[in-house]
This record gives structure tokens, C-alpha cells and sequence, in this order.
């Protein structure tokens, strides 16, 4: 089937964006802290990616913009939830809408401008080849990164002291602070993290999957990464399958469009139908296991005592 | 010196979230009352209400560029906010009525999900007047006013006809509402008149706006066939794929050339200026009525901007002549025989569809697969 392949490309694009920041709000949640604000931190990241890369010409320096963007993004989330103890909930939506609209004010200048994309992968000879080359060897680095950093963050979760320590975090940060670890930083540095991966996320969208600005770009993305985590139990490989499957209907129903003569708002409701079945299934089978996986401290505040 | 020096709202509101705005022009609003009592001559104050942000390069932009317009023909004696980004449905309610509350006399609601909120809030403000785009439902202070985009998708669909080797034209659409199918029938039948057999392939996104989800459907359609892409959604995204797969590419709502040098070969432009300063104007001396207007290729309201340079000569003078046959009427876009895709005639030869009907057509041409 020839038509496999672009498809196939296709739903790599799509999923990339969630899988990027849902790995990073992975992390977050993991630590215990409960980011409500990717959408705001990915849009902070695609303006100041694509602005810095038309402004320098420079892919890396546009990229390194889009990590700074959106850990500045994650940085004022993490000082009013760790160091303040504001509420999580209340400032990530406050971070989102933030985010919107800083984003949309910073960026009206670029709206309508054009900018090369991230250049693809061009090994002599691999790329060229039918089938494999489209689908292993043509693609930017953020889509490589993305999946490479999903084995990176279930190595790190399971089998580094550090990991167990963000871990330990997550699940009793009393307990946590009573061995000793200084769990107001390492929240800090999961935040960072996810402001890293959000705003490399957002990068993608406005370097990669369209290349150009435009105020709200993201569309719901923010959104569709923070259920994808909980979709994938808190759990990096989980979050792989998840972003494909939800990228992977998606594009299908495209393609589906007038195939059976359905109607087409059945087709487009079907990501989110898969969504909730998936998450039945999986909550379902939980329920009579042991626990959902979510952290135990999620959306907790912890002030230090003493 | 005029009152409306104290604030523009459109330095300082732009882009930010629509409740701060509407707290700041809340507060505009104050100042505004208590410091222009000395003036005789208050300015009227209009508000604006856009779907998508005004920075989309398509439809809310093209209102946009309209409201610049009117700010300069009017000067002070206008007032003008704007709100972007406003959801269809009941969020819009809830926006319209803040604007019609803060004492904006005239309120243009522009696109189609912002009608029965239009006229819910008109009801509780029977001294605003207030004009809804692109819907149907009318009330003693609400007029409607429409474009005819589908004149500009036939002149489009001449050009398609000739430009499209593979036969196959991928329709990038939003919501299978009339305005919508309206222009695939129109640009399909004046592709037909081109080429019997071409074929006009339609994606319903359900949205007006996301970029991904555009260019998601433009590199699907162009992947089954397609090589001529027209978008009825709001970003140059589609424009970007066809120019990254050698497709060719119609843009909607204002020039897109910039996003595909190569593939755009023209698009629809969207000029509301000239129909706001007229409405203002009738409220301005008082004769403003709720009316139905539906302007076209006739009014300027509907433009088609400069061909590239790869459509040929003759197929220019093709398209041209479709759009002076529109412009004088001589030239009705959707002139019978026409029939459905059950293959049933809808419109007997030499009959033409009445605005009324058009305005709820709810079925596809011959010729559309969807």
C-alpha cells in the first residue's frame, strides 16, 4: 500500500509535539507538582523558537530560545506554587492564559513571515531508500529526540538514585524531606524540565509542523499532552503509545473521510473516543490491580517544617 | 481633544486574554463616562467581536483590516474595541453582552457561530444596534451581512480546472455549513466547465483554526491525488504544504503568496471596509435599519488577488472573464443543469438557484467525493 508510508510520516509529525511535552509534564507529575500550563509554556516556545531562528538564521540558537522560553515559563509556575505555595490548579491555568496571551503580544511582529523548516536527516544512502529511508532516515532532530528521550526518562525514573529520589518526591514529600532530600529543588528541577520539553514542543509546531507563527498556534495541544500522561499512567513507554495512537487516529480519520460515508464529525471525535476508551480500559484493569499510578503527592504543596 | 485619546485599545490590549481586556475596557469604559461629560459630541463607540485571533492571516485579519479602516475614515468620532478569540456559542454570548453593557452602540458579531448569542443579547439591548456575518436570523436591531465567497471559488475553480494535471483537487474545509458548500459547489462546477471529469476531494476539519490539523489534511489530500489544494480554514498551513510537495494552492480570507512563493496561485480576499464605513455611517446620521446585505465580486467586498506568474496567459483571461460575467450578471455560478452527488438534478438547465436557497444549500455537487 503506497499510501502507507506518507501516512505513516504523517502520524510521526502529529505525535511528536504531545509526545515532547507530555514526556516533560511526565516528569513534573512524577515529582508531584501538577503543571496545568503546558499549552501557555508550548506557545512561549513556539514564538521565541521561531522568532530567534528568523531573527539569527541559526536552527540551534531558535531551538535553544524555545527550551529557554519555556523553562522561564516553568520557572514562574515552580517560585509561586514551591516557593509560595500558591495553588497548582489556579497558577497553571494562570500560566496557560499567561502564556497566550504574552506569547501572541511578543510574536504579533512575526505573524506572516515565513521561515525555513528544521532541516531533515540526510544520510547518504539510507535516506534514499523506498520505504525505510521516509520512514527511519528523513526526519529533524526534535522527532529523534522525542523518542529517544522516552527509554532516557524510563532509565532515569527506574534505575538512577536520582530518579527514585524524584520519585520518593512525588509520592510523600514529607517523607522524602524527613531522609534528607531537598525536596523543594528537585520539584524545581522537574518543573524546569517540563518547561524544557514544552517549550521544545511548541518548537516543533512552529519550526517543524508548520513553519511559520501564528497567535495560538497550539490549538488544545497543551491540553491533549496533560491527559496523555494520565492516559499513559504515568509511564514513559505508555506516553510513547499514547501520543502515536491519539497522533495515529487522528491522521486516520483524514484519510477515512468519506470512506463509508459517515458522517465526518464522527471521524473527527474519534481521537478523543479512543481517548476515553483507552483510559476505561486502563482504569478498569487498575482498579482491580492496585493503584491508577498517579503520584501520591500530585498537586500536593509542601512547605518545608523546620 | 477627544475622549477617546485617554485609552486605544489596540495598543494596549492587544493579544491579551479577552477577560483582561474587557476589565481594561471595563475601565476605559469609567474613565470615558466621567470625562466626557464636558463634550458635547460623544464619539460612537463599536465593538467587534472575531472567531479566531486577528493575527490568523485569514478570516478574523480580513475584519480586522476592515476595523483599521473604519478607525481611520472616522477618526474621533468613533470608539472602537475589538475582542479576538472569542468561542463560538455560549462564551460569544457572554462577550457581546460585556460590549453591548460597556455602551457600544454598534456591535459587528463576524462569524456564523455568534448568531442566536447575537440576538439573545439584542434582545436585552433593543437600543444597540448590532450586525451579525455570514448567518441568517434577523431582529429589529440585528442586520446580517454576508459575502458571496463563492464568486470568488468559481473564479478559482476556472483556474483549478486548467491548472490540475492529476484531475484531483483536495478541499481543505471547516464545517459543513452553507457557506462552506456553497463555495466547494461553486469552485467545482467551474472546474467541471474546465474539465467534465475533475474530481474535488473534500477533509472537514470541524474547526476554522489549527494549524496542524490544515496542513494534516493538505499533505492527506495531496498523498491521494491531489494537486491543486483550496482551503476554507483560516491558516496559510495548507499553503505551506503544497508548496513543500509542488502542489498548487488557492489561500482564503487575505494574500498568502508569502507562505508559497511557488504554489499559491491566487486567493480570495476578504475586503469588509468599505461595507463597516458604510454601516457607520448610517448610524452616524441615523438612518441605520436592519438590513440583508450579501456583497460580492460587485461590491469589492470579494477580490481575487494577483495570479502567480505560473498560471498561463489564456487561463488568466479565462478566470477573468468568469469574474466580469459574475461582476455584470451575465455569469450565474451556479446556472442548471446541476445535479447532486447522488447524481439527482437539483437544477434544471438554464434555471439558477435563488439567494434564499442558497443561503441554506446543505447538499454537494456532482463530482464532490466526502
Amino acid at each position: 500500500m503506497e499510501l502507507a508510508v506518507p501516512i505513516i510520516v504523517a502520524i510521526i509529525s502529529a505525535a511528536t509535539p504531545l509526545l515532547l511535552a507530555a514526556s516533560g509534564e511526565l516528569v513534573v507529575e512524577r515529582a508531584g507538582v501538577l503543571n496545568l500550563g503546558i499549552e501557555g509554556m508550548m506557545l512561549m516556545g513556539a514564538m521565541a523558537g521561531f522568532a530567534v531562528t528568523l531573527l539569527t538564521g541559526s536552527h540551534i540558537a531558535g531551538l535553544a530560545a524555545a527550551a529557554a522560553a519555556g523553562m522561564a515559563m516553568a520557572l514562574v509556575f515552580a517560585f509561586l506554587t514551591l516557593t509560595l505555595s500558591a495553588n497548582q490548579v489556579a497558577s497553571g491555568l494562570a500560566l496557560t492564559i499567561f502564556g497566550i496571551g504574552l506569547s501572541a503580544l511578543i510574536g504579533s511582529a512575526y505573524v506572516g513571515q515565513p521561515v525555513a523548516a528544521l532541516p531533515k536527516l540526510d544520510v547518504a544512502g539510507l535516506s534514499d531508500l523506498p520505504v525505510i529511508g521516509p520512514l527511519l532516515f528523513r526526519h529533524d532532530f526534535l522527532i529523534y529526540f522525542s523518542i529517544a528521550m522516552v527509554p532516557v526518562l524510563w532509565w532515569y525514573l527506574n534505575r538512577t538514585r536520582a530518579g527514585l529520589r524524584l520519585r520518593a518526591v512525588g509520592e510523600s514529600a514529607e517523607a522524602a524531606h524527613a531522609l534528607g532530600h531537598p525536596v523543594i529543588a528537585i520539584r524545581y528541577g522537574a518543573c524546569l524540565f517540563g518547561g524544557l520539553m514544552a517549550g521544545l514542543g511548541g518548537a516543533f509546531l512552529s519550526l517543524s509542523y508548520t513553519p511559520m507563527w501564528a497567535e495560538s498556534m497550539t490549538a488544545g495541544r497543551g491540553w491533549i499532552a496533560l491527559a496523555l500522561v494520565v492516559f499513559a499512567a504515568w509511564r514513559p513507554w505508555r506516553l510513547l503509545v499514547g501520543a502515536y495512537l491519539f497522533g495515529g487516529v487522528g491522521i486516520f480519520q483524514l484519510h477515512a473521510q468519506g470512506a463509508w460515508g459517515l458522517p465526518s464529525e464522527l471521524f473527527s471525535m474519534l481521537p478523543y473516543v479512543a481517548t476515553i476508551l483507552v483510559l476505561t480500559v486502563i482504569s478498569a484493569g487498575a482498579a482491580r490491580s492496585r493503584t491508577f499510578g498517579a503520584p501520591a503527592a500530585l498537586g500536593r504543596p509542601f512547605r518545608p517544617s523546620g | 481633544m477627544s475622549s477617546s485619546k485617554i485609552i486605544v485599545p489596540e495598543v494596549s490590549t492587544r493579544g491579551i486574554s479577552r477577560r483582561s481586556l474587557l476589565i481594561g475596557a471595563g475601565a476605559a469604559a469609567l474613565v470615558l463616562a466621567s470625562g466626557s461629560m464636558a463634550f458635547a459630541q460623544d464619539p460612537l463607540k463599536i465593538g467587534f467581536v472575531y472567531v479566531g485571533p486577528i493575527g490568523d492571516h485569514g478570516y478574523s485579519y480580513s475584519h480586522d483590516q476592515a476595523r483599521q479602516a473604519v478607525e481611520k475614515e472616522f477618526g474621533d468620532r468613533v470608539k472602537v474595541t475589538f475582542v479576538e478569540n472569542v468561542k463560538e456559542g455560549p462564551d460569544s454570548e457572554r462577550v457581546i453582552r460585556q460590549l453591548a453593557s460597556e455602551g457600544n452602540e454598534l456591535i459587528f458579531a463576524t462569524s456564523f457561530g455568534f448568531m442566536q448569542p447575537t440576538i439573545r443579547v439584542a434582545r436585552q439591548f433593543p437600543k444597540a444596534k448590532f450586525e451579525h456575518a455570514t448567518g441568517y436570523m434577523k431582529a429589529p436591531n440585528v442586520g446580517i451581512y454576508n459575502g458571496r465567497f463563492h464568486e470568488g471559488r468559481a473564479v478559482h475553480g476556472t483556474v483549478a480546472g486548467h491548472m490540475s494535471k492529476s484531475g484531483v483537487i483536495g478541499y481543505v474545509a471547516s464545517f459543513p455549513i452553507p457557506e462552506v458548500i456553497m463555495g466547494i459547489n461553486a469552485f467545482t462546477l467551474a472546474a467541471q466547465k474546465v474539465n467534465p471529469d475533475i474530481k474535488v476531494k473534500v477533509i472537514w476539519l470541524n474547526t476554522w483554526y489549527d494549524p496542524g490539523k490544515e496542513a494534516d489534511a493538505a499533505k492527506a489530500l495531496i498523498d491521494g491525488g491531489a494537486d491543486v489544494i483550496v482551503q476554507h480554514v483560516d491558516s496559510p498551513a495548507a499553503m505551506q504544504v503544497a508548496e513543500s510537495r509542488g502542489a498548487y494552492a488557492f489561500g482564503q480570507a487575505s494574500d498568502m503568496s508569502r507562505f508559497a512563493p511557488n504554489a499559491h496561485l491566487s486567493a480570495i480576499v476578504y475586503d469588509w471596509g468599505p461595507y463597516y464605513i458604510e454601516r457607520v455611517n448610517k448610524v452616524l446620521d441615523g438612518t441605520w435599519e436592519p438590513e440583508d446585505k450579501w456583497w460580492g465580486l460587485k461590491e469589492g467586498l470579494i477580490q481575487i488577488s494577483p495570479y502567480n506568474d505560473k498560471v498561463p496567459e489564456d487561463v488568466q483571461q479565462a478566470a477573468d472573464a468568469v469574474k466580469n460575467g459574475i461582476i455584470d450578471g451575465s455569469l450565474h455560478p451556479f446556472t442548471g443543469p446541476i445535479k447532486d452527488q447522488k447524481g439527482v438534478e437539483r437544477v434544471p438547465a438554464g434555471e439558477t438557484i435563488s439567494d434564499a436557497d442558497l443561503l441554506k444549500i446543505d447538499w454537494l455537487v456532482e463530482g464532490v467525493q466526502s
